[in-house]
Formats: structure tokens, C-alpha cells, sequence
């Protein structure tokens, strides 16, 4: 638990010193997810250590949320896709890192570009059927927005896997309650996720501070005792956007935003230093 | 001067039903996605002999194109089937983000291309396919002219690693290509030799410009028709030698002008050697319900659109 606490720390600074760098890129919502990620590739997937796009026999993760890049690539690099250093060159020209994951440049661990949004979950079904038939029995993990779940194409992929029975899915809603614009219930309001979901056929579980690692692990721990039960999985993970810097939360405003150079010292004075910066 | 002639009429989207359905049998990767439209994009044997290796996702195209994309990554090779407006306009983000620049393995195989799907009329008929597609960076672009040529594409492009884009459609055309043939991504089929005019055409239009050509011989005008199924990549040389000897071309396509097969040619031309051009296409209009012939005749691409463009670039020669 000390090293997950410890890991978590880092990789904040690693996403606060991204974006800062190049002064561009997403912070408040890397920063809500860094303890579900952290807890998800170091505790809860079957993965390989060195990557390979097929993903054979091994459990895999679909970003569909693409902007949270920085804290995907800190997560990648710090449990060994790839080199550390590299995460100098978030958003710089050449750089495979680009502001947005893709495989085009073949960065470790990425499967499929995401960033314009709502198209994750359809990639991740297609992974799971393609398990399906190769009796592979690892489980496939996605990440997706509240916000984007305004987009229609995930209505389609959420009515098709229960419809399909994709039950080797845990689909992950990052429940922040913001946008770009605001509020996610000022901007187009929802109602109730979770009765959409269950609606749909899916079974749900609640994680109720996603920003609590021992929370997270029970969460998903539960999540993963209800797949391969012919119905598909959705954890509603509710985040606070921003955290871990006091400033960035309690605000949609760091949406993708980044510090200038006093605000990253602050930022950073509140999550000192614990496995090395890059 | 060579002629063709045919003993039977089938529609090209035939040809892929009967192209997946081998695969089906020789190729346990490949796998087949429908946006409810079994029966126009003839996939029943395939679904009849590998129920399992189907995967019907009703309709929403959006959805497909990401489920294809996923598939890949384990191994798969996924063919999606729908109609050509379905399988290109309306999920256009999804294949620029999801399949073309994620590089993924996936066959995006659209029927009722063109006009020629007749009376459904325009909301069916896109006319601009060509040009998204290949605009997309690593999009293979096919047009196929027959029920064999698009059986053997069919078939070619499961051996192919990379998107495809393979364009076919809904009416009863001549099979005039060989049964048996391979076919080869990328590379021209000269059909006809001659020396006053080449006629570059694809698809549908394959077949009418060799009846152009045969009318033109009876006047004197030796034709040199090439078959261009494959808009992306060009063959660039099969087009550079021929112009060089005949010193004029027209292009022919069931598909815009803009952004179709011609201004493809324009561009090779334009690099490697200047050359009158005319073109057989439709021009920056939707279409409209009618009978295929009917509507072939309105907009301008039969034998006879290519005879009266064949008259005019000859005078610019």
C-alpha cells in the first residue's frame, strides 16, 4: 500500500510537470484517475511485462478518454513500457507522445488512438469478442469520461454488450462531474448514470471516493467477482478532478490547463518528490 | 483491337459475398460485422458456415467500425459490410481514428456505391466516398468492375496487413474478367490496346468504356482502355506509359469529379506528364431516384458520356 501511496505521488508530479513544460495539456482529469490507473496496472490487470499489440493471454486497457494522456503515459513509463525520461517529451514535435495516445508512433502500451471522443468502448468490445474467440479468458479494462458519454456511438456499444453478452469487459466511467465548459449538469445533464447503465443490462458497482486506493481495489475487485456472468460490467468511479493539488480541485477550471511556474512549485510542494523524477 | 464479350450478368456485391465465403473456409482470422444489411451486402453463406465469426451489430455503424478496430487487436481481420454512404460518410471520424491512424487490419466493404443502386435516390446514393477515403493517410481505396475481379479483391485484401477501403455495388453488370484471376493490389490492367486516347475508368464504368471503345474503333479511334481498380495506390506508371503514346485521356468513375479517380490521374499527370484530360464523372451533384440506366444516361456516365468526351479531349490533343 506505502509503494501504491508512493507511485500515486510520483506520477501527480510527472503529469504536473508535463504539462507545465509544454504548457498545454490535461491535467485536472489525469490527476482524478492517477490512483485508479496506478492501482490498475500495478494490482489489479494480468499483464505482460513487455508489450505486444495482440494482447494475447493478458488482461488489456482501452483508454477512450484520450486527453488524460499525461497520466497514462507517467503510468506506462513507470511500470517499465517504457523509459521515464521519455515523458520529457510529452507534446513535442517527433515525440511519441503525442497530446493524445495513438499507436502511430508505437509507443509501448497503447493499442488505439483515442482523444475525439466516445469511440473507446467499441474498440474495447471488439477486443473482448476477439477474446471471446480465441479462448482467451483475460479480462478487458476501459476508461471513458462522464462527459463523454454524450456522445451517441457509446449508447450503441452499451446497448450491443449486454445485447452480445461481452462479460469479460469492466468498463469504467470516470464520474468527475465536469467538462470543459462547467458543470457536466449545467453543460447537458444526464441523470442518473447509473440507472442507464442497469437499464441497458449492465451490472454496475459504485466506487464512491475514486480517489481512495484501498476504495478503488475493493471496487474493482468486486467488479471483476461479476464478469463472465453474460453480462457486461460498469464501475461508476466518482473522482474529484484535480486532485491531490488544492487549487485544481473543487474546479473545472484545470480541465486542460496548465500551471505556470509558481503554481507548479506550489502543485509540487503538496506531492514532494517519492521514486525519482524523471 | 481485343473485344470483350460476356455470357452472364451479376452484380458485383455478389462477387464479395462469394469472395468472404471462400475465406470463410480458407482463413480462420477473418472475421465478418453487418450494420443489417445481410442480404443487399450477400453475406448469408459466410454467416450460414461460420455463425460464430459473425458479428451482427444492427444498426449502428458507429459502433461497428470501433468493435472491427478491437477485433484486430486480437488477430482478427475483420470485414464490415453496409452500404458505401454508411460505410464511409457517416462513420468518417470513427475510421480516421479508430482504423486509419491506429493502423488497424480492417476491411471496410461498402456496396450500392453510386448512382447505380437506382431508386432509393440520393440519401443512398454518395457519390463523394472515393474522396474521403483516400484522403485518409494509408487508406487502400478499391473500386472493382465485376463479379470476379471483386471476388478476387475480396479475397487479396484478407492477405493484405493494413485498411482497405473496397467499393463495389448493387446492379446486374457483365462478369468479363477472368475467373480465375490473382489480383494485385495497386496494379493497372490494360484491356485494350491503342494509340490515339487512353480511357482510365473503375468500377462499373470498366465495362462501359470498353463499349466506348469499340464504337470508337468502328470510327477510326484506337482506344487504349485500362482498368483501374485500385484508386489508392495509383499506378502511376500504368497511366504515364499510356498518355505518353496516346497523348490524351479521359477518366471514368461512377463518382464526383471532385475527389474522385480523375483528379488522382490529374495529379500524376500534372508531376510526371502534362496531358488534355477530360472527365466521366458526376458533376459536384446529388443524385436521384431512377432506374440505373436511366440515371447512368442522366448524369452522364455511360459508353456514350465516354464517346463524347473521347471527341472533345481528342481536339485538345
Amino acid at each position: 500500500m506505502e509503494e501504491l501511496q508512493k507511485l500515486t505521488i510520483q506520477v501527480r508530479r510527472d503529469i504536473l510537470r508535463m504539462v507545465h513544460k509544454v504548457n498545454s495539456g490535461h491535467p485536472g482529469g489525469s490527476l482524478g484517475c492517477t490512483e485508479f490507473l496506478v492501482v490498475l496496472y500495478k494490482i489489479l490487470m494480468d499483464r505482460k511485462l513487455t508489450f505486444e499489440m495482440n494482447g494475447f493471454d493478458e488482461d488489456l486497457f482501452f483508454l477512450s478518454n484520450g486527453h488524460i494522456s499525461p497520466v497514462f503515459y507517467s503510468v506506462l513509463a513507470r511500470v517499465g513500457y517504457f523509459d521515464v525520461d521519455e515523458l520529457n517529451t510529452f507534446r513535442l514535435l517527433n515525440s511519441r507522445l503525442q497530446g493524445h495516445p495513438t499507436t502511430h508512433e508505437g509507443l509501448p502500451g497503447v493499442r488505439i488512438a483515442s482523444g475525439s471522443l466516445g469511440q473507446g468502448l467499441s474498440v474495447a468490445i471488439g477486443a473482448a469478442e476477439a477474446k471471446k474467440l480465441n479462448n482467451d479468458n483475460n479480462l478487458i479494462y476501459s476508461l471513458h469520461g462522464d462527459g463523454e458519454l454524450q456522445e451517441g456511438q457509446n449508447w450503441e456499444a452499451i446497448m450491443y454488450a449486454s445485447a452480445k453478452k461481452i462479460d469479460n469487459i469492466i468498463a469504467t466511467v470516470d464520474l468527475n462531474g465536469k467538462q470543459i465548459d462547467g458543470a457536466t449538469d449545467d453543460v447537458l445533464p444526464m441523470g442518473s448514470i447509473k440507472n442507464k447503465f442497469e437499464s441497458f443490462g449492465w451490472l454496475v458497482v459504485e466506487i464512491e471516493n475514486g480517489n481512495n486506493i484501498q476504495d478503488i481495489i475493493n471496487g474493482m475487485q468486486k467488479a471483476k467477482s461479476l464478469t463472465k456472468n453474460n453480462k457486461p460490467v460498469c464501475v461508476l468511479l466518482k473522482t474529484m478532478m484535480g486532485n491531490g493539488v488544492d487549487f485544481m480541485m473543487h474546479t473545472h477550471a484545470w480541465h486542460g490547463k496548465a500551471p505556470n511556474d509558481e503554481q507548479l512549485e506550489s502543485a509540487l510542494e503538496q506531492n514532494p518528490e517519492t521514486l525519482g523524477d524523471y | 483491337m481485343k473485344k470483350y464479350t460476356y455470357t452472364q450478368k451479376k452484380d458485383t456485391r455478389s462477387g464479395f459475398g462469394a469472395g468472404l465465403a471462400e475465406l470463410g473456409r480458407t482463413n480462420p482470422n477473418v472475421v465478418a460485422l453487418c450494420a443489417d444489411l445481410i442480404g443487399s451486402l450477400k453475406m448469408n453463406e459466410f454467416i450460414k458456415e461460420n455463425p460464430e465469426r459473425f458479428f451482427q451489430v444492427g444498426i449502428a455503424e458507429a459502433n461497428m467500425m470501433g468493435i472491427a478496430a478491437g477485433l484486430t487487436i486480437g488477430g482478427k481481420i475483420p470485414f464490415t459490410g453496409t452500404f458505401a454512404n454508411f460505410s464511409t460518410g457517416r462513420v468518417y471520424d470513427q475510421i480516421r481514428q479508430s482504423i486509419a491512424y491506429s493502423n488497424k487490419n480492417v476491411k471496410i466493404c461498402a456496396s450500392h456505391a453510386g448512382l447505380t443502386l437506382g431508386e432509393d435516390g440520393a440519401t443512398h446514393q454518395i457519390l463523394e466516398d472515393i474522396g474521403l477515403m483516400k484522403m485518409l493517410p494509408g487508406m487502400v481505396v478499391i473500386n472493382t468492375c465485376d463479379f470476379n475481379q471483386t471476388k478476387a479483391a475480396t479475397i487479396a485484401i484478407a492477405k493484405y496487413d493494413g485498411p482497405v477501403y473496397l467499393r463495389f455495388g448493387r446492379p446486374s453488370v457483365p462478369i468479363f474478367t477472368d475467373e480465375n484471376q490473382t489480383f494485385e493490389i495497386g496494379k493497372a490492367i490494360n484491356l485494350t490496346e491503342g494509340s490515339d486516347v487512353t480511357i482510365v475508368a473503375t468500377g462499373h464504368l470498366v465495362w462501359e468504356a470498353l463499349q466506348a471503345s469499340e464504337k470508337l474503333f468502328e470510327k477510326g479511334i484506337s482506344a487504349e482502355v485500362i482498368n483501374i481498380h485500385t484508386i489508392k495506390p495509383l499506378d502511376k506508371n500504368a497511366i504515364l506509359e499510356s498518355v505518353k503514346k496516346t497523348g490524351c485521356i479521359v477518366t471514368a468513375e461512377e463518382h464526383n469529379y471532385l475527389g474522385g479517380l480523375g483528379e488522382s490521374v490529374s495529379r500524376v499527370l500534372a508531376l510526371g506528364h502534362p496531358t488534355p484530360q477530360e472527365f466521366v464523372a458526376t458533376n459536384d451533384t446529388f443524385g436521384e431516384s431512377g432506374t440505373p440506366t436511366q440515371l447512368i444516361e442522366k448524369y452522364g456516365l455511360n459508353a456514350n458520356s465516354i464517346i463524347e468526351k473521347v471527341n472533345r479531349v481528342l481536339k485538345r490533343k
